[in-house]
């Protein structure tokens, strides 16, 4: 008799796998990736492509030498590579950029089991790797093209400086980390997500909207806030990264308002620039508490009664 | 506030596919055990002559309801049978003689009170058809003082693909249905009435609302043509608001769940007396050529019927009893039909699956209709962790596999949900 499978139910599955998911994410950087090349030239591009083929090499180096089957088909660490890129300044050297995606993707995400076992966002734990190790190197920010005078290639950024144009903000004509500047092209890459449905805009907005209130009660200007520095970048891909964020709508609310407030702090009140990779960080490391209080609730459930021993 | 649920395809190929009589099959199999709860004792013995609609099987127990033969013929075998929930049973295997000659106690019942009637549904051997298996006259014999009910849902939501087997009825028996729903209520003494039924059956929707325009207290509702919206809890939900909690029935909540097939069928048994000896069947899935409904009756071979049904034998690897989200896979294709079978799928070879390690997107939280957290259950598992599994509720899993279907790391979240409620109920 031919012999017939026997398998638990359901016996469909939707389309969506792992791998089309950061293949959405991919497509939605491209606007990002395509707004750097423009204002700081071919650099970025090649700055972008050696994060990249570096993480996918440690990932494999990695899976050969623990003896693991090899995971960078989930296209994780493209992910991962191209958003370490996007927190790097354009004129970090190659080296420096392969020592931050082997902290990313590594010491971060493979050292603790992989693809969604890791704590923290690998890229905003690489980026604060390379800010606190070649801080030179990392706030060596470069004037875009078009802009630069014949004398000087570097300058400050518009959070340091605050001088610059609404305009140049949103199309991302300042100076600044390679992916961060364009708020054009990363809310058109946001808004490419949430139709999609991959992320969900609670949490960029909940971060939007307290780094506005927040600045608008410490009497700054709050558009200026929200367009300068990584706050969109942060907001719209590294704070809906599904690992390493809480999982039920009432946490990506938590984590969206602490986001804000953290970031607003830092900049505001210490002696940092930006604060939107440590406000992440630190968020990222609350997840499981805030988990733990936003639990989704059973339909039905009645209270556990102790029992009487 | 809306329960969870989710989008899947329809796939309702049959749905206009009026419903063919299967011929008299030469040999039947009817399991002793085609209910939920205590499986009966054959009444006949080998070579004995059985005619159809003749009791082959009862039991004392409370929780069980009679087995009737299909077919006439003679008693070659009382075979023991491993059904696909695990269980074995007896079987009493029928040599037909294709007369089909109907047994002399086959005759309508009285029906004059309330005891009467739900000795009728017992003798009918009633359960319900949509797959659950929950023996009909129990569902009715409740304590009026105690628990009161005022709803009846009609749950004619169908919304597993490919099954269109409950939407058949409907289209053509509507006054079976309608009429059952009224002797259940009369002389249950139910106030209102809400059939179900998904928007993806329009037709469906129309023609039952067009018959019980005068009648105040039957509701038509118009459920979005989600997944699982057939659920008992969910409908019962949906059709009145009232939220069945941990451990308790629709009943305490003053609402029956019953399957439409169900009614219709329990109205024809009261005009003639026939009891469950034959039920419609959705026969389809990729492997079958001639999708159809038919009649089926109990104890043919799940292999005939393909073959009814041009399936590509050859090309078959998965036959399933049931929908593709919560139906069983059959290991045999010489096991019978049995009651609660609403439909027969016959499948071509599964896609390979690349499964990777959860990434926490909550997709599966948001598709739980119990509103669990699969992902949470799946790591609690994994450690063993009984008391976390307990805190999280996995008992209140209904195996719907919304979690399965959703994930996009292609984890088996709801196979685990069932392991778990075993490692559970074995460390209390």
């Amino acid at each position: 008799m031919k012999k017939l499978i026997v398998s638990p139910s359901p016996h469909v599955r939707s389309e969506m796998t792992t791998q089309k998911i950061m293949l959405n994410v991919i497509i939605a950087l491209c606007p990002a990736v395509i707004a750097s090349s423009i204002i700081f030239g071919l650099r970025a591009i090649f700055l972008i492509l050696v994060c990249t083929a570096t993480s996918l090499v440690w990932e494999t180096l990695f899976n050969m030498i623990t003896k693991r089957p090899n995971t960078i088909s989930d296209l994780s660490a493209v992910v991962t590579g191209i958003l370490l890129a996007f927190n790097l300044p354009p004129t970090l050297p190659f080296w420096m950029a392969s020592i931050g995606t082997f902290v990313a993707i590594v010491i971060v995400k493979c050292l603790f089991g992989g693809l969604g076992q890791n704590f923290a966002n690998p890229a905003i734990v690489g980026r604060i790797v390379l800010m606190l190790s070649f801080t030179g190197a990392m706030t060596n920010w470069t004037v875009p093209l078009g802009l630069q005078k014949t004398d000087a290639v570097t300058g400050a950024t518009p959070l340091v400086s605050g001088n610059a144009e609404y305009l140049d903000l949103f199309l991302g004509r300042t100076g600044g980390c390679l992916g961060e500047t364009c708020a054009l092209a990363l809310i058109i890459g946001g808004i490419y997500l949430v139709i999609r449905g991959i992320i969900s805009p609670i949490t960029p907005l909940f971060f939007l909207l307290t780094v506005e209130v927040f600045s608008i009660a410490a009497g700054v200007d709050p558009l200026y806030q929200i367009l300068s520095g990584g706050v969109l970048l942060g907001a719209i891909f590294m704070a809906t990264d599904y690992v390493t964020t809480p999982i039920t709508m009432w946490g990506k609310i938590i984590f969206g308002i602490g986001c804000g407030i953290i970031t607003c702090v830092i900049r505001f009140y210490a002696s940092m620039a930006e604060g939107v990779s440590f406000a992440i960080l630190i968020m990222n490391i609350l997840t499981p508490y805030i988990d733990m209080v936003t639990k989704a609730k059973p339909i039905g459930a009645l209270p556990i009664r102790k029992r009487e021993d | 506030m809306a329960l969870n649920c989710i989008k899947i395809q329809h796939k309702k190929f049959t749905e206009n596919c009026k419903t063919k009589r299967y011929p008299v099959p030469e040999k039947v199999s009817i399991p002793m055990s085609q209910h939920m709860g205590v499986p009966c004792e054959p009444l006949v013995s080998v070579g004995d002559e059985v005619k159809v609609g003749q009791r082959i099987g009862d039991s004392d127990a409370f929780m069980s309801t009679p087995v009737h033969s299909s077919v006439s013929g003679n008693v070659v075998e009382i075979e023991n049978f491993l059904s696909s929930n695990g269980r074995v049973c007896k079987s009493i295997v029928i040599e037909c003689d294709g007369k089909q000659t109907v047994s002399e106690d086959v005759k309508p019942p009285v029906i004059t009170d309330k005891l009467s009637f739900i000795n009728a549904v017992r003798e009918s051997g009633c359960c319900g058809l949509g797959g659950a298996g929950f023996p009909t006259h129990i569902k009715l014999k409740y304590d009026e003082n105690k628990t009161p009910v005022d709803s009846l849902v009609i749950n004619a939501a169908e919304c597993e693909p490919y099954i269109t087997s409950d939407y058949r009825e409907m289209m053509e028996n509507p006054d079976d249905v309608l009429n059952g729903i009224k002797t259940i209520q009369n002389i249950l003494n139910i106030e209102k009435v809400y059939i179900c039924i998904e928007k993806n059956k329009p037709k469906a929707i129309e023609l039952l609302n067009n018959m019980s325009l005068n009648d105040d207290a039957i509701n038509i509702v118009k459920l979005s043509s989600l997944y699982p919206q057939g659920a008992e809890k969910v409908i019962a939900y949906n059709a009145t608001g009232r939220t069945v909690r941990e451990g308790e029935l629709p009943l305490n909540q003053g609402v029956i769940v019953m399957n439409v097939s169900t009614v219709g069928f329990l109205n024809r048994y009261f005009k003639t007396g026939m009891p469950l000896t034959r039920r419609r069947i959705t026969i389809d899935g990729d492997a079958v050529k001639s999708p159809c409904n038919v009649k089926v009756p109990i104890g043919t071979s799940v292999a005939e019927l393909l073959r009814f049904a041009d399936c590509e034998e050859d090309k078959v690897s998965k036959v399933l009893a049931g929908g593709l989200m919560m139906g069983m896979c059959i290991y045999d294709l010489n096991t019978p039909i049995v009651k609660t079978n609403n439909a027969i799928l016959a499948l071509k070879s599964d896609k390979k699956r690349i499964q990777t390690n959860c990434i926490r997107c909550g997709r599966c939280i948001k598709a739980c209709p119990a509103g669990l957290m699969p992902t949470e259950l799946e790591k609690a598992y994994n450690q063993r962790d009984a008391e976390r599994l307990k805190l999280l509720r996995v008992n209140l899993c209904m195996n719907c596999g919304s979690c399965s279907y959703v994930c996009p790391a292609k984890r088996n979240l709801a196979e685990t949900n069932q392991l778990a409620k075993i490692f559970v109920t074995d460390n209390n």
